[in-house]
């Protein structure tokens, strides 16, 4: 099954989110701020991950992962080397973004939410990025890819390594 | 005390103290606002986030949430206007959007708060219905099933878990119509900090959360509920047993109600499925052939009479014994006492205390005049610093534990710890010493070192209310904290610092249960926790004092009832001339001056063949006494054998006569809980077959045997209970079916006392005793290189007699294993879960390994629950000299793989 392949297959070593969450509580920095830094880490938020950060910043793991799952934002899954985002605001709907997440979905194999058993794709609709100008819009990591049509998709791919 | 306001609610005229909210003030006056989210009895924080209980403020002509809103002087309140009814009923209607349309046959409803506010605001249909995704509901243990179609996202379990029983296992998960309630997804149920307490089903306005079992079992109309007191640990909980057809279908509990106000245990709430359990004793057996055969009670009464007099005859009253029973209500332990001691004529009675708290109850009887907890569990919410010493409060006295929990978290009392292993309370502690077993006296006595060199002492306290000061000053003078981290391997720099807090606070409290009197030193470790207390004034206040937890539901009880040797009822000696008068005449009967045999004693005669007959009530020394394969010897070499059980317990199965006895919810009486608290139980179930109450079957074998007694009502005894024993001189049936009394209470206008010793201790002065340190009878060597500690855990107690027979707490921990260090087991080359052969000097067990760092390195520990893994075929049976207790903390063992 795509995105299960669990952290707890292989060890994680937690002592990086461990090290990031004694600094934001050293200057009183919330919880959501550390979730934020420890994802960017992993690229994810395991659940030894937030194990060690609850007991770091001392709240109760339940309430750590009650926050990670209330902000869509965070993601408890491991992502793709190449997580994709697929705009999904009233502006690039009105411009086929549907189709295009569709044909992601069929070309790389996995639905919106999952990533693919090798690791190597994460596939994410989100609701508006605030780029309705360049609608269709598709994110791959952090590079932002304006009016994308059909063919764009095929080259996007072909680009993936 | 804040000042009074006045304030007008719904046109009349309230006055409350400042700081009240509108919901409370509306309450106080009878004025009933809808909520939900909130539910002032349990003394939650306000959430304010089901908008159920809005009221008008005239003067703002708005609406704002009473149940966080404080109310203020001149505030003009309405509490119920069309507007109101409007906004209340669209709360309502939006939860039943996507709320299942079952009350039909939820079990929940007639108690349901959605149900009702929906019937008292007239919702028939939602105006939103949203065709809900069906969910299945989650059941992650054995006991608790959350059903999220049913949850109104209300928190208040969130809130409980958080904030009262401090486990913090559940919370929100997820957003939108996918938030719910939940233990961390992924985590199995060992691993994750749920309890299995189920408080939060009590708490549940709706029936999203519930007991499984309890499905389609009866609902509120249909159930008959009868407060009682839980039988498990020494706590002392008030149960509803919500009974149907003679079933006990659930145990609930009521925030009002009892020492818990509202919160149970795993066992106190799941637990108590025992008393239907098909193994349950319903006819009286008699061995014939070597074979226990049901026989008819005139059988077995006339041949126990018939033996014991024989036997009495022939050998005198003194080849004769009793054990008693913690179990046992006070009036049945009385009787007992008052059977073995008028009727047989020895003070050969004694009963399980001997192997929990005889240490306590000695030791402090010499350093204080009284034996028993000082202060109440109440005053948990006071102290300013608690030291827990070999006590595992969160699971041997979990009610205890929690409030224990509260004072560390919310109020941040410090919390010192000093116990073998990293015991859950370790993660709420400001100190932990990880002392080694045994080694008590010398970790107490540098803490004196360290008080009385950095003049931390309590002079005055001193000074006025204590003797012999001088030689305690001389017997800790060369504990230093740097010779005693040699001994007990505790770090000096911790010692000092916890003698620091602990003389520091204001009022400091000592907690402490079987890790200090199980030893042969157990008496030493008594008295050096009194010197303690006494050195730096923490005793005669609140908050303050020695608070030995009492094991067993009601071993307080069946101490006061004199089921002790050397003791009538409230501890009043039996060789003194004139309180053997005074019984004498008072039961009619000669009674022995001389005093009796211990539980040890006991088993040790039996061996030797000095005694020949053992009469035992509700007692299972054949998995509860130290070295079970001489207790099996000695039973065996017994002439005749008496057990009066609810279950053919190991013992019983050795008996010559078993009289079928009943369990605590068939039963009228009172226990006495661990914090000398008299409570009333009250009897909710018929007893099964010809089982019969234990006093009524004692009294009716002492007519048998030519001694006239009888009562027609537990009220009598509980009343020649009060004429005959000063303490309990007050405590009167009457008064109990209204309230619960804290000993001493003398007589019918006493309050009761809250507190030990103040002003005065019992003995007067406070008397300090010089303690040295003495190593424990039997440690680790080349041959058994582990050091074996045995004790309880949450899911069990004892020896599995009740426990092992309920059905959610047997799921839970089906068998036993042994607490290894995975240093250790790595060197062993011992897996997780695999079997391993535990031997001492006296026998040996093979019992599954459980890898965890709770221990230290070279010790083990092992629970005494289990009949298939007898922890005590390996402990020692080496006793204490003054309170004969034996030293289950401490004896060698070696450990191989099976």
């Amino acid at each position: 099954m795509p995105g299960e392949k669990s952290a707890s297959v292989e060890e994680i070593d937690v002592s990086a989110a461990r090290k990031i969450a004694a600094g934001h509580r050293a200057q009183g920095n919330s919880l959501v701020t550390v979730l934020q830094d420890v994802q960017t880490e992993y690229g994810y938020l395991s659940g030894e991950v937030l194990e060690a950060v609850a007991e770091e910043m001392e709240v109760p793991f339940s309430q750590a992962y009650g926050l990670a799952t209330f902000y869509s934002s965070f993601s408890l899954q491991p992502r793709g080397k190449h997580h994709i985002c697929v705009c999904m605001g009233t502006a690039c709907h009105v411009r086929g973004a549907a189709n295009i997440l569709e044909k992601l979905e069929r070309d790389l194999g996995i639905s919106s939410g999952e990533t693919s058993e090798d690791l190597k794709h994460s596939l994410e609709s989100v609701n508006c990025l605030g780029a309705c100008a360049l609608g269709p819009v598709v994110v791959v990591n952090d590079a932002y890819h304006g009016k994308v049509s059909s063919r764009d998709v095929d080259k996007i791919v072909a680009d993936l390594e | 005390m804040p000042q009074e306001i006045s304030l007008t609610i719904d046109n009349t005229q309230v006055n409350v103290p400042e700081g009240t909210t509108i919901l409370q003030a509306a309450l106080n006056a009878g004025i009933d606002i809808p909520h939900l989210c909130y539910d002032p009895a349990w003394g939650l924080p306000p959430t304010s986030s089901c908008r159920l209980c809005l009221v008008e403020l005239e003067a703002a002509g708005s609406l704002v949430p009473s149940c966080s809103h404080p109310a203020a002087a001149g505030m003009v309140v309405r509490t119920d206007t069309e507007k109101l009814r409007q906004t209340r009923r669209m709360v309502i209607e939006l939860l039943l959007s996507d709320h299942p349309h079952d009350c039909l046959t939820c079990d929940k409803a007639g108690k349901c708060d959605l149900q009702k506010y929906a019937y008292q605001l007239g919702v028939k249909q939602p105006s939103f219905p949203v065709d809900p995704i069906p969910i299945e509901p989650v059941q992650d243990g054995p006991a608790i099933v959350y059903d999220r179609s049913k949850c109104i996202l209300c928190g208040r379990c969130v809130q409980i878990c958080q904030n009262l029983q401090i486990s913090e296992a559940i919370d929100y998960l997820g957003r939108g119509f996918d938030t719910r309630i939940s233990l961390p997804p992924g985590q199995s149920r060992e691993q994750s900090v749920c309890t299995e307490c189920g408080n939060c089903i009590d708490v549940c306005p709706t029936g999203a959360m519930s007991y499984a079992a309890a499905e389609g079992a009866g609902r509120e109309w249909e159930l008959e509920t009868v407060p009682t007191i839980c039988p498990y640990c020494g706590c002392g909980c008030t149960i509803l047993m919500n009974i149907r057809k003679n079933r006990v279908v659930q145990i609930t509990s009521h925030p009002d109600l009892g020492i818990n106000k509202g919160l149970l245990c795993v066992k106190g709430r799941f637990g108590i499925d025992f008393i239907s359990h098909a193994e349950r004793l319903t006819a009286p057996l008699i061995r014939r052939d070597g074979k226990l055969v049901p026989a008819t009670w005139d059988q077995a009464l006339d041949l126990v009479a018939q033996r014991l007099l024989t036997i009495k005859n022939q050998f005198g009253p003194d080849a004769i014994a009793g054990l008693a029973s913690a179990k046992c209500t006070n009036e049945e332990n009385y009787i007992f006492q008052k059977f073995i001691r008028a009727v047989i004529g020895t003070n050969n009675v004694d009963h399980c205390a001997r192997l929990c708290h005889a240490s306590t109850v000695v030791g402090l009887a010499r350093a204080f005049g009284s034996g028993a907890m000082t202060n109440s569990i109440e005053d948990f919410e006071v102290t300013d610093c608690i030291f827990v010493i070999g006590s595992n409060t969160t699971e041997c006295h979990p009610i205890i534990g929690s409030a224990i929990k509260r004072a560390a978290v919310q109020r941040n009392a410090p919390l010192i710890v000093a116990d073998p292993r990293a015991i859950e309370l370790t993660e709420f502690s400001t100190i932990h010493m990880q002392q080694k077993g045994g080694t008590d006296v010398a970790l107490i006595n540098a803490m004196m070192n360290v008080i009385l060199a950095e003049d931390l002492a309590d002079k005055q306290f001193i000074a006025e209310r204590t003797e012999d000061f001088d030689q305690l000053c001389k017997a800790v003078e060369p504990y230093t904290p740097e010779f005693a981290e040699k001994i007990t391997s505790v770090p000096a720099a911790d010692i000092i610092r916890a003698a620091r807090i602990y003389a520091q606070a204001p009022a400091a409290s000592i907690v402490y249960s079987m890790g200090i009197t199980q030893h042969t030193t157990g008496t030493d470790n008594v008295l050096s926790l009194a010197n303690l207390a006494m050195l730096t004034g923490n005793l005669g206040k609140p908050g303050a004092g020695v608070n030995p937890l009492r094991g067993q539901n009601n071993v307080q009880g069946a101490c006061d009832l004199a089921a002790l040797p050397n003791v009538y009822p409230g501890y009043q000696k039996v060789d003194n001339p004139d309180l053997q008068a005074k019984f004498e005449k008072a039961w009619a009967a000669k009674l022995s001056p001389k005093p009796g045999l211990t539980v040890v004693e006991i088993i040790n005669a039996a061996a030797q063949g000095k005694l020949k007959a053992i009469y035992i009530m509700g007692e299972n020394p054949m998995l509860s006494d130290p070295d079970v394969n001489h207790v099996e010897k000695a039973l065996k070499n017994l002439d005749f054998l008496v057990v009066q059980d609810i279950f053919l317990s190991e013992t019983a199965q050795l008996a010559d006569v078993v009289l079928p006895a009943t369990a605590f919810a068939e039963k009228d009486g009172t226990f006495t809980n661990t914090e000398r608290r008299v409570q009333m139980l009250r009897a909710g179930l018929e007893p099964p077959g010809q089982s019969r109450l234990d006093w009524d079957i004692l009294c009716d074998l002492a007519r048998r045997m030519g001694y006239p007694v009888s009562y027609d009502h537990v009220s009598q005894i509980q009343d020649e209970i009060a004429s005959l024993t000063p303490i309990y001189g007050g405590i009167t049936y009457d008064r109990l079916t209204h309230q619960s009394l804290q000993w001493p209470c003398p007589d019918a206008d006493h309050p009761g006392t809250p507190y030990l010793h103040k002003g005065r201790f019992t003995r007067g002065l406070g008397k300090f005793h010089p303690v040295e340190f003495i190593p424990a009878k039997e440690l680790p060597d080349q041959d058994y290189p582990f050091l074996l500690s045995t004790g309880r855990i949450l899911e069990h107690f004892h020896t599995g007699t009740m426990s092992r027979r309920s059905e959610v707490l047997d799921e839970l921990v089906s068998v036993g294993a042994i607490e290894i260090n995975p240093a250790d087991a790595d060197r062993l080359a011992i897996a997780d879960g695999q079997n391993v052969r535990v031997a001492s000097r006296r026998g040996q067990i093979e019992i599954a390994a459980r890898l965890t760092d709770r221990v230290a390195p070279a010790t083990v520990f092992l629970a005494f629950h289990y009949r298939e893994a007898p922890a005590n075929r390996l402990t020692i049976a080496a006793l204490d000299p003054i309170a004969k207790i034996p030293e289950f903390k401490v004896c060698a063992v070696s450990i191989q793989p099976a």
